[in-house]
């Protein structure tokens, strides 16, 4: 398997001349066993101080309730179902990683796994505590759970789909830590291995005694891919279940079929827009250029393409259905969407979501890590005014016009949102700090198969056909991390 | 007689090691274990390590989970407490298929993961039992019992035109435990 050669036509996932499988260790494991540069004390100072202002923002509404936020009786979901929704869908990116692109044997995932699990993972948890917050008796929060009682056992009307939000979170969120830890465990065992004294005790206690025998391996594999084969449905049905939390009931602009796709492919669109928001810095901040390499960049740019011209189609299909359908209400919310007080949101996310993400048509800019990095922000500020729109217009003009009403949020609306931002920042800088950022065994796999050395071997062999090894020095031509100098000689 | 316990080959690519392993089992040499920082398809059938049957308990642990949840949901909402919404009928199979679906996901997750730490002895706090620090790493070791497998030169000889970068006879089964 090992000696196994991949096509030439492939480009390399690896780069660099010099690896070796100790190399791949050390460079990954660089920012673990080393004390934090400059930039990541700055970062991680940041981050504090938004997780500092979501503490004070979270602890003044359980205290206060959420009057403490701008909803009003008209607009009685805002910011904070916003902000739950727009965090569940960024972690949808990680299990896409992780699990369909496992199914589907793409190997540029074994570089990014890692990264967006653990990226998932704190986006769930800052989802997860938007919907505790929103409650507004918070301590009350297990009675979304059939739970035996004193209320003559009144149990929780398992027809409502926030039960089964409760239901799909909580096992995502579970089934993703489990996925994400067992991949960890020989990662671990290596620092554990390499290190020393209490550090050795630390890693020794969460390696659960991995040892990397033929048995475990073996195991570990069908392990993967059952998790992931499990994982593919789960993180589909999970955004189907949160959209079904609007398209389940009566409000015109929500109750549409087309949502469970639509907004699959949002969550999907935007979870690789913040991987690589997070990647392209971590790269370059922890050095990591030979393994997440503009074939990464490339790639997650193009399903970025996909699923933002999905989302753009779903929106020019609500509109044709809204017309199509005759019913005058429905007609007037998606009017109202584009015309009315609210147009500047509802341009705000056509503009961010569908115009400028079809700039990465353009391989100068796709494979631009400047031009790149402001695009996925830019998706991730539409991604959150889409469902901003989809919340706040639906909900803003009722059906009495004596109680039409808009939304302003107040100092705690914005610093729960903002806060939470830090906080996942705050959990991903230290993620970076205590656990390998790439999946160490997983990269060493594809050494031998399909890194650059590995390529360059096989063209000095020279039993290539030339035409095949002009194409695959070209498409080594946008990578920042390969030296061209070493291909003109050939 | 000596102390040895273990003769360990360590190699520095995993398809040298395999070749190791291959000449090992031609002069009939057990193999005790092998330990690699990266999975490697095809040793398993060399040294007979049997079909996981972890899918099989995923499956039927994925199914009690969607009988457990439609359990759950059948004696709470339909027998014990109905509701009335909107005179619905109160065995609304549809509505119950999402919860079903989530708690089969999560009992075959858990299962899985469960079975799988328990088949393989994992837990928090385990003693790892690691014969050669460097197998987490760059090295690939062939574990050899010395206790049972008497020539101990030979063996040596055998890693050695493997291409094992190095030999070492250890007195200890793990070295791990200080």
């Amino acid at each position: 398997m090992s000696g196994h050669k991949e096509s030439i036509l492939r480009e390399p996932l690896i780069t660099g001349n010099d690896i070796t499988y100790a190399k791949i260790t050390d460079d990954i494991l660089m920012p673990v066993e080393n004390k934090p540069n400059k930039a990541w004390w700055i970062g991680f100072i940041l981050a504090l101080c938004g997780a500092t202002l979501w503490l004070v923002s979270v602890g003044y509404t359980f205290w206060f309730g959420i009057g403490a936020w701008g909803l009003n009786k008209t607009v009685g979901w805002a910011w904070d179902i916003t902000g739950f929704v727009w965090w569940v869908g960024i972690g949808h990116a990680g299990t896409l990683i992780s699990a369909v692109l496992l199914l589907f044997r793409q190997n540029w995932r074994n570089s990014i796994n890692r990264s967006a699990e653990a990226m998932t993972i704190f986006a769930v948890i800052c989802a997860a505590t938007y919907v505790v917050s929103h409650m507004g008796r918070p301590w009350l929060a297990y009675w979304v759970l059939p739970l035996p009682n004193q209320f003559g056992s009144l149990w929780v009307n398992f027809n409502s789909p926030l039960v089964w939000d409760m239901f799909a979170i909580s096992t995502y969120f579970s089934v993703s830590l489990l996925f994400w830890y067992t991949g960890l465990l020989p990662d671990i065992a290596t620092i554990r291995d390499r290190a020393t004294g209490l550090r050795r005790k630390i890693y020794s206690i969460f390696s659960f005694g991995w040892s990397g025998n033929v048995k475990t391996w073996q195991r570990f594999e069908a392990v993967s891919l059952i998790l992931a084969g499990i994982s593919t449905p789960l993180v589909l049905s999970v955004h189907t279940i949160v959209s079904m939390d609007f398209a389940t009931s009566v409000i015109p602009g929500w109750h549409t079929t087309i949502f469970p796709p639509y907004f699959v492919a949002g969550a999907i669109f935007s979870g690789f827009a913040m991987v690589l928001t997070l990647l392209l810095v971590a790269r370059k901040v922890l050095g990591l250029e030979n393994y997440i390499t503009m074939f990464h960049i490339e790639s997650m740019n193009k399903i970025i393409i996909l699923t933002g011209s999905i989302v753009g189609v779903a929106y020019i299909t609500e509109f044709f259905i809204a017309w199509y359908s005759g019913s005058e209400y429905e007609q007037y919310a998606f009017i109202n969407r584009s015309t009315g007080p609210y147009w500047w949101a509802y341009w705000m996310m056509m503009t961010c979501n569908v115009i400028s993400p079809q700039l990465l048509w353009f391989k100068k800019i796709r494979t631009n890590i400047p031009a790149t990095w402001i695009l996925s922000i830019v998706v991730n500020i539409g991604m959150w005014f889409e469902r901003f729109v989809i919340i706040v217009t639906s909900l803003h003009r009722d059906y009495i016009p004596s109680s039409w009403a808009m939304f302003y949020p107040t100092w705690v609306d914005v610093g729960v949102f903002v806060g939470s931002i830090g906080v996942f920042f705050t959990l991903f800088l230290l993620f970076l700090r205590v656990l390998p950022s790439i999946a160490i065994a997983e990269v060493k796999l594809l050494l031998k198969s399909a890194s650059e050395q590995s390529k360059m071997e096989q063209i000095k062999e020279g039993h290539l056909d030339k035409e095949q090894v002009a194409e695959y020095v070209e498409s080594l031509e946008k990578f920042d991390s390969v030296k061209q100098e070493e291909y003109a000689k050939i | 007689m000596s102390n040895i316990k273990y003769i360990l080959g360590s190699f520095g690519d995993p398809d040298e090691m395999m070749h190791g392993i291959e000449k090992l089992q031609e002069n009939n040499i057990k193999i005790h274990d092998v330990y690699t920082p990266m999975p490697i398809h095809g040793i398993e059938a060399k040294l007979g390590v049997k079909r996981s049957r972890l899918d099989i308990l995923a499956f039927f642990c994925g199914i009690t989970g969607t009988m457990s949840a439609f359990a759950l949901i059948y004696l709470t909402s339909v027998v014990d407490w109905k509701h009335n919404i909107g005179g619905k009928p109160a065995l609304a199979l549809p509505d119950f298929i999402p919860i079903m679906f989530e708690v089969t996901i999560l009992f075959c997750a858990f299962s899985l993961v469960g079975a799988y730490y328990a088949s393989t002895h994992l837990f928090p706090g385990r003693a790892p039992r690691v014969m050669d620090l460097r197998a987490t790493d760059d090295r690939f070791i062939i574990a050899i019992d010395a206790k049972e497998n008497a020539e101990h030169s030979k063996i040596d000889g055998l890693l050695k035109d493997a291409g094992a970068l190095e030999i070492k006879h250890n007195e200890r089964k793990y070295i791990s435990y200080e």
